[in-house]
């Protein structure tokens, strides 16, 4: 990663905190980055949906059939 | 006093057809890891009578849906054991991890900005509370490669730690948070087009 994280950098550091633990360095990257981008912002958001819908889909009982 | 005493037969045709009511719900959850119908079905009758011949050790604290999802979870994780030696999942060697790379690179500009920027999903309650939703869904699971996909539902569903995935699967940390990166983009990039972005 470049000393300026990219959107790239950053998408890839907001999957892996799903994952393992961030590292100070990398969670300043994400402070550095997410104020100032509202897709990377919006990217985040997604991947708590996504785990959300996926919890949601096996648990069949509340799902609209 | 002596009461009728039901035969053993009779309790567990009784208690199988209880379980019987938790069918579809199994069924669904070993579809999404399994990705194959008639593998899934197999696996969940396998479970329903592992459940009938350890119902002695049913304690009860938990309800009847999470120790048999317990017990499901386990038959999976061994299914995918056999399919992992059968089928390696780097059979095709490095260039596997090339390809993950490759398909992630696709989606950004070369100085690392989104080619398409993610917008907002606004409230996915909204979406959840939706029949069509869960087609959609459940089209864009099948459309990850079938790769990304296993590790995708091993760390999801079965919620395996990374560690666990790549011991199992026989790959590095790194390539393991690589594919679960690229299931998720290809998820996320699925939803969008096909749900919320319209």
């Amino acid at each position: 990663m470049s000393i300026i994280p990219s959107c790239k950098d950053v998408s890839e550091l907001l999957s892996q905190a799903q994952d393992r633990p961030l590292t100070l360095r990398e969670k300043f990257a994400l402070h550095v980055h997410l104020p100032l981008c509202q897709a990377c912002r919006n990217f985040r958001e997604h991947l708590a949906v996504i785990r959300a819908a996926v919890r949601r889909y096996i648990d069949c009982d509340d799902i609209p059939r | 006093m002596v009461e009728s005493v039901p035969t053993q037969s009779a309790i567990e045709a009784s208690e199988l057809a209880a379980l019987e009511a938790f069918r579809g719900y199994l069924v669904r959850y070993a579809v999404l890891q399994l990705r194959d119908q008639a593998v899934a079905e197999d696996v969940v009758q396998e479970t329903l009578l592992a459940a009938i011949e350890g119902r002695g050790r049913f304690s009860g604290k938990s309800s009847v849906k999470t120790w048999l999802t317990g017990i499901l979870k386990h038959k999976i994780i061994d299914h995918l054991r056999r399919r992992s030696r059968e089928q390696p999942l780097l059979a095709d060697g490095d260039d596997s991890g090339r390809s993950e790379a490759d398909a992630i690179d696709a989606l950004f500009a070369s100085d690392g900005h989104w080619r398409d920027a993610p917008a907002s999903w606004g409230d996915p309650d909204r979406a959840f509370e939706n029949r069509e939703f869960w087609e959609v869904f459940e089209m864009c699971a099948k459309l990850m490669p079938a790769k990304t996909a296993r590790v995708f539902t091993m760390r999801e569903v079965l919620e395996l730690s990374t560690e666990e995935i790549c011991k199992e699967l026989g790959i590095t940390t790194t390539n393991c948070w690589v594919m679960l990166h690229r299931a998720r983009l290809s998820l996320r990039a699925c939803l969008e087009l096909k749900w919320f972005g319209k």
